[in-house]
């Protein structure tokens, strides 16, 4: 088999795994509407009060909110993606058989993840934004253009994501217990990625610090090519540099947990 | 068969029935409704002190029977008493005189110390201290514990944490203890320490045993009876050597010959597989083999001999074959 | 029960116990078992418990966030909106401490585990609700209290003594709401395993709901959190009481005292839900 192909078969493996789970993807449909109403209420309030704060207006507010909950999942904001069952491997040690595979260990999970991804898009992405587009009016774009843009964002955001997850996941090579990093993760993830509340609301040095981190590649980045508040060209530039640097750091990581495993004899 | 006894049993069901609804997906939102007896109209006792073997292939209905004994699932119809109470409707104060233990799942608290499942059990069951304190040395004794009571039940292997199970099941001095495949996955050790024990226990406490198993030899080295049930039936009640009878099953007698011969004749034996100079025979359980022997070795030229007992597996399976074909035949 | 009373004789009187006092006493025997093995690990204790606290005060940050660029939102200031927030906060954080562990059940039912529970001498609620009881949790009460304690130090409030005993109505009242919807939802993944989720709509999102004055959100909204699932007692309608705001949808005064008739209807039908959820299941054994 192909590089390429065995790539693909293992994407379509991560999108089949969870698209078996039917009702658990409804409900958190569900969640995500109830969620995204909830959320699209208090961005009313809050610009009511300031008509063009963070630049947006306020229909353009509203849609921030459904793009927040479309991709929530999809960029694995909370984690719940990969991470938990590579810490389990590493942890059991069942890691050393990956190790052996005739595949590259970060590249495997990366197709995985994808995988997941593309299905958490397709069914936990449009279904609420549709919803929200019924509910809210909301300012999306009719250009076929600038919705493929958005999509490319999303893809660099899930890397972006991907990345950072890889390294949180390695660390259970020395941690024995990986629990507290990936909640610690977490927290920093909903905190950062905009998440919360646009990164541009964000006040004075806070919000160019939370801009510059890696985390805004995930929610901010796509949503303001979606909104038409940034440059396509600006925003995956940062993702691309964002990406090559985590990933770069994973392999490295990776490949000292390999020596280690191997001095261990794991 | 079923063999009610006028003073009561210690488990009773009279044509007890589960009928479920199952739902199978046969569209992306379409799904097709079909119901299923898992267990029909079954009807056996238990007296105190026995010891049961329960077995069938998978999705007999083994273990709706035995969720049914414990009060875990309502039946749909009959009436079943254990210790004349009704599990369903008095499942609570059952559970103080049964115990249970799942092979499959254990019912000890995964990520703590064995000891702590037992302490909690100690005053779940509000069983008194001296009792528990003697139960727990027993089992920890004769299960060989000792060393394991500090460990979280997930570092466990398999047979420990059965054995485990075992103890936790035993505290509170039940009366009947149900066993669901109690030696799945234990390894030849493990499954003897678990027998012996449960042998032990039945002697020395007379607790009732029921226990439901994919491995003969449990019921071989376990149980003077032995029910078989199959699609929700009951097939067969009784002496475990009474099954080769019921199930027509047939013994072999493997003789080695001088040369190599084409299949000899010597009714009703008939020759079911020949190789070289060696050849099989079959011949019904039923029969002695001795004048057969005595024939083989008279009229051919004999290097060798000797006989094969059925092996059980297959005579269930066949048993179930000549239901099956009764059954056909009363349609036809 | 004529039968029975031969083996009675052998196992001697069967002590009888109310259902309600059962399930207690268990509750109480598996929590106690549960913090012990926590207190094994104090450092980790700590950690994970603040941890929580940290993880549950991001919904307070965003509140940060927001009054960083306005002064009021829905007509209330920050004092005024982080009272609703410590009041929500702390009711849900005292039910998610008792019985945050019941969205499990799916899980439960799912594996089979269930069934072991259903062997026990005690009531499956109480050992549902007490499974996993996670101290860590303290975390998030303990953050929604410090929230309350800053309101309450800040907020311009005539006290009366009846202002002031509506405080710990609320959190106790607000605490069986939110008690009530975790067993109701449990009670739904009777049905639909794979469903937790759908409880954490009505269990985070109500809290995140009622964190922010009701003057914010469409009155359908309101109406449905008032009349249907009645979330609007747990905090709104008590809480414009104290803070002397209007009423929400023109409702009369006295309906800032229900709360607790609110929280024991609520209690009783989720109590039924889950019977017949656990009856169905003990017909089916899905």
């Amino acid at each position: 088999m192909g590089t390429g192909r065995l790539y693909a078969a293992v994407a379509a493996g991560g999108f089949r795994r969870y698209a078996t789970y039917r009702t658990a993807t409804a409900a958190g449909v569900f969640t995500n509407t109830v969620f995204g109403v909830i959320l699209a209420y208090t961005y009313l309030a809050l610009w009511h009060e300031r008509p063009h704060l963070g630049g947006y207006d306020q229909a353009q507010a509203l849609t921030y909110v459904w793009i927040g909950q479309a991709l929530l999942v999809v960029v694995s904001v909370m984690g719940g993606g990969f991470e938990d069952e590579l810490m389990e491997r590493i942890r059991t040690g069942d890691i050393a058989i990956d190790l052996y595979r005739p595949a590259d260990l970060q590249l495997w999970w990366l197709a995985g993840d994808l995988g997941r991804a593309l299905f958490q898009l397709l069914a936990r992405g449009v279904i609420p934004m549709a919803a929200g587009a019924l509910l809210f009016p909301l300012a999306l774009p009719t250009r076929p253009g600038t919705w493929l843009a958005f999509l490319v964002a999303v893809v660099l955001g899930t890397v972006v994501s991907f990345a950072i997850r890889f390294l949180i996941a390695l660390t259970a090579f020395w941690l024995m217990d990986g629990a507290g990093v990936a909640q610690v993760s977490w927290i920093t993830a909903t905190f950062c990625s905009g998440m919360l509340l646009p990164l541009n609301v964000f006040p004075g040095v806070l919000g160019e610090i939370v801009r510059a981190l890696p985390w805004a590649s995930l929610i901010q980045a796509p949503a303001d090519i979606l909104l038409g508040a940034a440059d396509p060209l600006t925003v995956y530039a940062r993702q691309l540099l964002w990406a090559a640097a985590l990933l770069t750091a994973g392999r490295l990581l990776q490949s000292a947990a390999t020596r280690r495993v191997v001095v261990v004899g794991g | 068969m079923d063999g009610a006894s006028v003073d009561g049993g210690f488990i009773e069901l009279e044509r007890v029935e589960k009928v479920f609804d199952v739902r199978r997906r046969t569209g992306f939102l379409k799904s097709e409704r079909r119901r299923v007896r898992a267990v029909d109209s079954i009807s056996f006792t238990v007296a105190r002190g026995e010891m049961v073997g329960y077995i069938g292939p998978n999705g007999a209905g083994k273990s709706t029977t035995i969720k049914m004994l414990t009060g875990i699932l309502t039946p749909s119809g009959g009436r079943l008493r254990v210790a004349g109470i009704d599990p369903s409707r008095e499942r609570t104060r059952l559970a103080r005189r049964i115990g249970v233990v799942f092979g499959q799942r254990t019912t000890l608290w995964w990520d703590l110390p064995l000891i702590d499942s037992y302490r909690l059990m100690h005053r779940m069951y509000r069983i008194p201290d001296l009792r528990y304190r003697q139960n727990l040395d027993r089992c920890v004794e004769l299960l060989e514990l000792r060393g394991l009571l500090d460990v979280p039940v997930r570092q466990l292997s398999l047979g420990q944490r059965m054995r485990g199970d075992i103890a936790a099941a035993l505290l509170h001095d039940p009366e009947v203890l149900y066993l669901d495949e109690p030696t799945i996955g234990l390894d030849v050790i493990s499954k003897a320490k678990v027998r012996d024990f449960l042998r032990e226990l039945n002697a020395e406490r007379g607790t009732t045993v029921l226990l439901t198993t994919h491995d003969l030899q449990d019921i071989e080295q376990l149980c003077s009876r032995v029910m078989v049930i199959d699609h929700g039936r009951l097939m067969y009640d009784g002496p475990l050597a009474g099954l080769h009878e019921v199930g027509d099953s047939e013994r072999t007698l493997v003789v080695d010959l001088e040369r190599e011969l084409p299949p000899i004749e010597v009714p009703p034996a008939r020759v079911v597989r020949v190789e070289g100079s060696r050849q099989w025979l079959a011949f019904p359980a039923s029969e002695s083999a001795a004048p057969l022997v005595a024939r083989v070795a008279a009229e051919y030229p004999l290097v060798d001999l000797s006989v094969r007992e059925p092996d059980i597996e297959a005579v269930i399976a066949k048993m179930y074959a000549g239901q099956a074909g009764q059954a056909e035949r009363a349609v036809s | 029960m004529a039968e029975a009373t031969a083996d009675e004789a052998v196992a001697g009187p069967e002590p009888s116990y109310g259902r309600v006092r059962e399930g207690l006493r268990a509750y109480r025997l598996i929590i106690a078992m549960w913090i012990r093995s926590t207190m094994a690990y104090r450092a980790s204790f700590v950690m994970s418990t603040l941890a929580n606290l940290v993880a549950t005060a991001l919904d307070f940050v965003a509140i940060l966030l927001m009054f960083s660029q306005v002064d009021v939102l829905g007509g209330y200031r920050l004092p005024e909106v982080a009272f609703l927030y410590g009041l929500s906060a702390t009711a849900f954080g005292l039910a998610d401490l008792t019985i945050g562990s019941m969205d499990r059940l799916g899980r439960r039912v799912r594996d089979g585990t269930l069934d072991t529970l259903l062997v026990r001498p005690a009531p499956v609620l109480a050992q549902v609700a007490a499974d996993r009881f996670a101290l860590r949790r303290l975390g998030r009460v303990t953050q929604g209290a410090c929230v309350l304690g800053y309101a309450l130090a800040v907020l311009p409030i005539a006290w009366t003594p009846l202002k002031a005993a509506m405080i710990p109505l609320m959190l106790l009242s607000g605490g069986l709401i939110f008690c009530a919807v975790f067993v109701a939802g449990a009670a739904f993944q009777f049905v639909a395993q794979d469903a937790s989720e759908v409880q954490n709509s009505f269990t985070y999102g109500g809290q995140t709901l009622l964190q922010y004055p009701p003057s914010v959100f469409a009155k359908d909204l309101v109406r449905g959190v008032t009349f249907v699932l009645p979330l609007a007692f747990v905090n709104w309608l008590p809480a414009v009481y104290v803070l002397g705001r209007p009423y929400p949808l023109g409702l009369p005064a006295w309906v800032a005292f229900t709360p607790p008739l609110v929280a024991a209807g609520c209690c009783a039908l989720a109590g039924l839900a889950w019977r017949t959820g656990l009856r169905s299941y003990r017909s089916t054994g899905s």
